[in-house]
């Protein structure tokens, strides 16, 4: 086995509903990613791509199969392991920001140290330092509500950095951007893959996006149907 | 999340949608307040009942009479009347209402009471009718007496209470005396006063008597003087000359002391003798006692309705933090995604639940005590005038820290439903676009 891969997902299966009702959402998935890799999950909607990040992500289980992160597998860790794993080892940038509009933009980016029940002090220099990565220290006591959706993708990017994770997991980021901001965004994520050495997975539309990704695994139906690289 | 930063995440949510939080809290503030007054209230009404039956006698004296089968006469249930028994007069006593037949003992019991291990001393209580009260000025004024059982001086405006063991006479008066007398009642202490009483012939006798006290105005005995057993002694002796006997030593009470360190249990024990014999044994605890349930259950009644205020606004709770979960959907799947824990975020919402109980009964608090201190105050000067010493409501720390940790409970329980619905997110569900 390679040690080099952070995530090898071994014949994974999710399947929802019973009986009659029920549904093969991804079907004897087979892939491994290794460390410092830029990954793009490409497919329509429906093809059951998100329901692959999420069972990479750990927000889910696979009714059969196996994934091991780091070479430790995942499926029989109990809840708070699981919770360690994802606070501690990976990043989350979604489509939609999911920022505390009313909070500031500090208190955004520190909440996964809050949650690891990191030190006042330290957590907010941390944070700062993140802050700093984004270019958005100026922005650090404003109301996350404030800002326009390029800094507010540019916050979710500070907040999934803070936890110098290994892996960082972006659903969509782009998604609700024009393209120049889009484009600022997506230098700033293979900037981070490319000097931190920060594994990207990517689940996206954008064809752009993708090509710029080492590889691209593309979904249909519950199933690979092809791998490419650019 | 460290407890601290649950406490000011869930404190900025609840403020987050000011107007609902202020409604429940209001609701919480009301249930509140009625209970701290009704507890305040009975509180009050407690401690001075307290102080006043302090004054009726020391703590280790045993008010005895023999006990009636049917002592309740007329207002009694169903039973038979009793029958007669040839042994025992009875006499009429009490105030208003059906009379209350109280049998007659004779100095047979005296002995019989005094023969009973541990009772230390005891004495018949007469029944003294003075014709009146003189002082140098000449007037003469009506006057009830009564002597005085065990030590107390408290609840003296002035001076101190007669002595038992002093072989003059000594008399307190009740605090309207002093300046129909002549005096004031600082200037009253130490002068002699001349009380008049007829026997049983027709025949006034005089006697005198040292004032060492004014009594404060007080709830029982209010026009009551007090003499000491040398005074009550003599009085009683001249007032039953000419008397048969028989008669002049009957009596309904004795009133007898007991070791002053005896505990609850003794107490018991001492008292089932009494029973065993045929005497009923009252001390000044088990007649406070009486009064005391009577006034719980008042104030049990009054407290429903601020648990009655507050069940209606625990729904309040409820209704708020189901709300806020709702709202702060995508906020719980992300700190799960984030990795915090099922138990955190129910942590977060119950405490955030408690924080609405703390704010609302903290809040209730504070208005119960503005309330109780204007009730107070104008109490004081007109419908509580005439009880000195009588401040109707006190809110002691305990009764405040029990309603405010009992509403905060209240809440927490409250804030379990909405808590758990929102452990038992699922962040994917959360998260997911619309």
């Amino acid at each position: 086995m390679d040690t080099n891969n952070v995530i090898v997902a071994k014949h994974i299966t999710k399947i929802y509903g019973k009986g009659e009702a029920a549904f093969d959402a991804l079907e004897d998935i087979n892939l491994s990613i290794t460390a410092g890799e830029s990954v793009a999950v490409i497919g329509k909607s429906g093809s059951g791509k998100s329901t692959l990040m999420h069972l990479l992500a750990l927000l889910d289980k696979p009714t059969k199969g196996t994934v091991l992160i780091n070479n430790k597998d995942a499926t029989t860790m109990k809840g708070t392991e699981l919770d360690e794993l994802r606070n501690k080892s990976y990043g989350f940038v979604f489509q939609q920001f999911f920022l505390n509009a009313n909070d500031t933009v500090l208190n955004n980016v520190i909440l996964p140290l809050k949650i690891a029940r990191v030190g006042r002090k330290e957590r907010n220099q941390r944070g700062m330092n993140a802050l700093e990565s984004v270019e958005l220290t100026n922005k650090a006591k404003d109301k996350a509500g404030n800002l326009s959706g390029g800094q507010k993708q540019r916050v979710c990017i500070a907040r999934a950095l803070i936890n110098n994770p290994s892996i960082i997991f972006a659903d969509e980021p782009t998604g609700n951007l024009d393209s120049h901001t889009g484009k600022t965004v997506e230098d700033l994520l293979f900037k981070l893959n490319k000097e931190k050495n920060i594994t990207l997975i990517i689940v996206t539309h954008d064809p752009d996006i993708a090509k710029r990704c080492d590889r691209q695994i593309h979904i249909q139906d519950g199933k690979i149907s092809k791998w490419s690289n650019v | 999340m460290n407890f601290r930063d649950l406490v000011q995440s869930a404190s900025s949510s609840m403020f987050r949608s000011k107007a609902r939080t202020l409604l429940t809290i209001i609701a919480i503030l009301i249930g509140a307040m009625t209970i701290t007054l009704t507890n305040g209230i009975g509180t009050g009404i407690k401690s001075y009942l307290n102080k006043q039956l302090g004054n009726l006698g020391a703590t280790n004296v045993l008010t005895i009479n023999l006990t009636n089968k049917n002592s309740s006469g007329p207002k009694s249930s169903n039973s038979p009347p009793a029958k007669y028994n040839p042994n025992h007069k009875t006499a009429l006593i009490g105030g208003r209402g059906p009379g209350k037949k109280q049998l007659l003992m004779t100095n047979k019991d005296l002995s019989t009471i005094k023969a009973i291990p541990n009772i230390t001393s005891a004495v018949a209580v007469h029944t003294l009718s003075p014709d009146y009260i003189m002082s140098s000025n000449g007037n003469k004024y009506q006057l009830t007496l009564m002597q005085q059982f065990g030590s107390t001086t408290a609840g003296m405006l002035s001076g101190n209470g007669v002595n038992n063991n002093n072989p003059n006479n000594q008399i307190t008066v009740p605090s309207t005396y002093p300046a129909s007398l002549g005096y004031n009642s600082n200037s009253i202490i130490g002068k002699t006063v001349e009380i008049g009483i007829t026997d049983a012939l027709g025949q006034q006798k005089t006697v005198n008597a040292t004032v060492t006290g004014v009594q404060q105005k007080n709830l029982i005995g209010n026009a009551t003087a007090f003499a000491n057993t040398a005074l009550g002694n003599q009085l009683y002796a001249l007032q039953s000359k000419g008397l048969p006997t028989s008669i002049a030593n009957e009596f309904t009470t004795i009133e007898a002391t007991f070791p002053s360190n005896f505990t609850a249990k003794q107490i018991t024990a001492l008292q089932n003798q009494l029973t065993k014999k045929g005497y009923t044994g009252q001390t000044v605890k088990n007649q406070e006692n009486t009064i005391f349930t009577a006034i719980n259950v008042i104030i049990i009644v009054f407290d429903m309705f601020g648990v009655i205020a507050l069940l209606a606004a625990s729904f309040g709770i409820v209704n708020t933090l189901l709300m806020s979960v709702q709202e702060r959907t995508k906020e719980i799947g992300l700190m799960k995604a984030l990795g915090m824990s099922p138990r955190r975020i129910f942590a977060l919402f119950s405490i955030e639940a408690m924080l609405i109980g703390f704010l609302g009964s903290v809040i209730g608090v504070i208005f119960a005590a503005i309330i109780g201190k204007i009730i107070n105050t104008i109490g004081a000067h007109t419908f509580v005038k005439n009880f000195p010493g009588l401040s109707l409501l006190t809110f002691p720390v305990s009764t405040i820290l029990i309603v405010i940790i009992g509403i905060m409970f209240i809440a927490f329980l409250a804030g379990t439903l909405p808590a758990i619905r929102a452990s038992k997110k699922d962040p994917i569900e959360a998260l997911r676009y619309e």
